[in-house]
């Protein structure tokens, strides 16, 4: 099993007032409440702590990107890959992910990440995203092409790691002259890519036609198994067997040395004044065309308050019963933890350890227990269900790579 | 004499257009809104009552069919050419309403001797010389044509409590507004250029309170056209044929049956 540390990178150094006031705290709220020195720290905050989550034993940082919000304070997660290849020197890097649909070229996004493979000696997984609507519309990016572009960047971002180059790509969304980047990634074929995502059926059946793992981003327990369900029937159609190497999970975790403390922070995780990703009109979230046209009606209903979000609003009373969000000391989360993998069955796994407003030093003692305590137990519980991560179960980069399905071609070769 | 109006479905360019067409008199080819429209409104009516009136669905809004190659006005410019050549009719005035307004001024100058009278009312097309055009993707399905109406009476009027099905289509509409127009957002950098070659007489109509189309684009088009007036309605926003469609409506006959 593998187990990442994953922080949302919280700027909560922002004056919360001012978002209530304004009814949103994304896309449109001003960034003059972004205070750059309390910026500069907490980056520096962040770092650290991902340095400690190695120290203490995590197999690997799970990193991301969102934009205009204090929701998260990474706007390139590049950025912070390439640090961590550089002062880091044995967790995985995993980014989930790059929001491909962002890139107006997505030659040089391979081009940034075969340097990151290369600087941190092979230890990128790169994952991708189509990234939510808010973030089409901070970056411009026409989200009625979003998933069109996030299918064709994907295209031409293996083709420029797999095939030596001058190439030239004609495609719908990208044009590219000649493309020939000089780097390439250590990893081969390629980094290993994972797929991370909330609820778009389309995005899990996509996932397993490439043989990528899905990653549910915190989802219920039922919804991971539907996801699953969907993900195995999937594979079955293009000609194997999904195992839990095909699956992630990411939970929030808090962990303290008291139930009391524990508890306390994990509070934190509903900062963004109950919303996920903060207050927004939701048509930020779900621009017209971004969404499968099946949800259409439920959306318009929703987005006008003439019907409940469909992902519901639970209290944190509710999430915690629900085995959403674990608070606890070590063995209490061990416990939940136990019975979670027991249930979703991944082979990933991703912490989402702190958030909001919880003070440095109790940040760093969440990361020691975890990854000092909880984790090694989890993985050693992990064993005994087979939960094997896609290292240990040498599965296949790609479909393509697959050598347990007859007459695959490049595998073949 | 009350008007009455046919509906039809015209395959043009690979797709299924929906077409609805009342009157008799010269041609009249009214193109519609970002937002889509309604099927019959009055103001449609009185055009009929003294013309030849063809009003196609835009392809991809309301009823008529979504070519997903398509990718500017300039394009659903093209197919309304060849709709008006399959249609056999010549000499035909064009109307436009804000986003159709654009499509208009397309037409327009791609075809400079073609078309016997242009009104502009509202169009989009031209990035105007100070404020922008408001933008349609951060505000909701509700809010976006609200803030097209001086009066929210008349929003009311046309609107009524807004159904679901109504919702939809503007979210439909939506996704086709930002298939065709998202970048740059309702304006196209070369069309001024393009307007100097456009014989037809032209009237341009604003509202005086259009809070979509800052009304220096008005002005803008009005000086970029040959032969052009440019004319506001007072209280008035930017969906001007349904908050004064009596108004808009005489400016539009007017105009249109002068020799």
């Amino acid at each position: 099993m593998h187990m990442m540390y994953f922080t949302e990178q919280p700027m909560a150094a922002y004056d919360a007032k001012a978002g209530l006031d304004f009814g949103a705290t994304a896309l449109t709220f001003s960034n003059k409440y972004f205070d750059p020195n309390e910026g500069s720290r907490l980056y520096n905050e962040y770092l650290e702590e991902y340095i400690l989550a190695e120290e203490y034993g995590a197999d690997g940082i799970m990193l991301n990107e969102h934009h205009n919000a204090p929701f998260c304070m990474q706007a390139r997660t590049n950025m912070f890959g390439a640090i961590l290849a550089a002062v880091t020197k044995r967790v995985k890097i995993v980014f989930l992910g790059n929001p491909l649909p962002l890139t107006e070229n997505p030659v040089q996004l391979a081009e940034e990440l075969a340097m990151i493979d290369m600087i941190s000696k092979g230890r990128v997984v790169s994952g991708f995203v189509r990234g939510g609507g808010q973030e089409q519309l901070a970056n411009g990016v026409n989200p009625a092409f979003n998933r069109e572009r996030f299918i064709e960047a994907h295209d031409l971002v293996q083709k420029t790691w797999t095939q030596p180059g001058p190439f030239r790509w004609e495609g719908t969304h990208y044009q590219q002259r000649v493309v020939n980047p000089w780097a390439v990634p250590m990893q081969k074929p390629y980094p290993r890519v994972w797929i991370p995502g909330v609820l778009s059926k389309e995005t899990v059946i996509w996932s397993a036609q490439q043989r990528y793992p899905y990653i549910a981003l915190n989802t219920s327990i039922e919804a991971t198994k539907t996801i699953h369900e969907t993900y195995d029937k999937a594979a079955l159609d293009v000609g194997y067997t999904a195992g839990p190497e095909n699956f992630g999970y990411l939970i929030r975790v808090h962990v303290q040395d008291t139930e009391e403390k524990a508890m306390q922070n994990a509070r934190q995780f509903m900062w963004m004044q109950g919303e996920f990703t903060g207050l927004a009109n939701p048509v930020w979230a779900n621009p017209a065309g971004y969404f499968s046209p099946s949800g259409r009606r439920a959306f318009v209903e929703f987005s006008t308050g003439r019907a409940k979000n469909p992902r519901g609003n639970p209290t944190f009373e509710q999430q915690v019963h629900d085995t959403m969000i674990i608070a606890g000391t070590p063995a209490q989360v061990i416990e939940r933890l136990k019975y979670l993998v027991r249930e979703t069955r991944p082979g990933i796994m991703g912490i989402w350890a702190n958030d909001g407003t919880v003070s440095k030093e109790d940040r760093r003692r969440c990361i020691q227990l975890l990854c000092g305590e909880v984790m090694p137990a989890i993985k050693e519980y992990g064993a005994t269900l087979g939960l094997k991560d896609p290292w240990e179960a040498n599965a296949p980069v790609h479909l393509r790579y697959s050598t347990d399905i007859a007459g695959q071609k490049v595998a073949a070769e | 004499m009350s008007v009455v109006w046919t509906d039809t479905v015209k395959e043009v360019a690979g797709i299924k257009l929906h077409v609805s067409r009342a009157g008799h008199g010269p041609t009249v080819l009214v193109l519609h809104h970002d937002i889509g429209t309604a099927d019959r409104l009055p103001f449609y009516d009185a055009l009929a009552a003294k013309f030849d009136v063809v009003i196609p669905h835009h392809p991809g809004w309301g009823k008529s069919e979504r070519p997903q190659w398509m990718r500017h006005p300039r394009d659903i410019a093209a197919i309304y050419a060849w709709l008006l050549s399959d249609l056999g009719a010549a000499n035909v005035s064009l109307v436009g309403l804000g986003f159709g307004g654009w499509i208009a001024a397309e037409m327009a100058s791609q075809a400079p001797a073609a078309f016997a009278k242009l009104i502009l009312v509202g169009a989009m097309g031209l990035k105007p010389p100070e404020g922008d055009i408001a933008d349609q993707a951060i505000v909701s399905y509700i809010d976006y044509p609200r803030s097209g109406f001086h009066d929210q009476a008349a929003f009311a009027a046309v609107y009524g409590d807004v159904s679901t099905d109504q919702l939809e289509a503007w979210d439909i509409a939506r996704e086709m507004s930002f298939r065709t127009a998202w970048k740059p957002y309702m304006y196209s950098q070369t069309l001024p250029h393009l307007l100097g070659g456009i014989r037809s007489p032209a009237l341009v109509i604003w509202g005086d309170d259009d809070k979509i189309v800052p009304i220096g684009a008005g002005q803008a088009y009005a000086k970029a056209l040959p032969h052009a007036t440019f004319t506001t309605i007072p209280a008035c926003g930017h969906f001007a044929e349904m908050e004064k469609p009596d108004a808009v409506a005489k400016l539009a006959i007017d105009f249109l049956s002068r020799s």
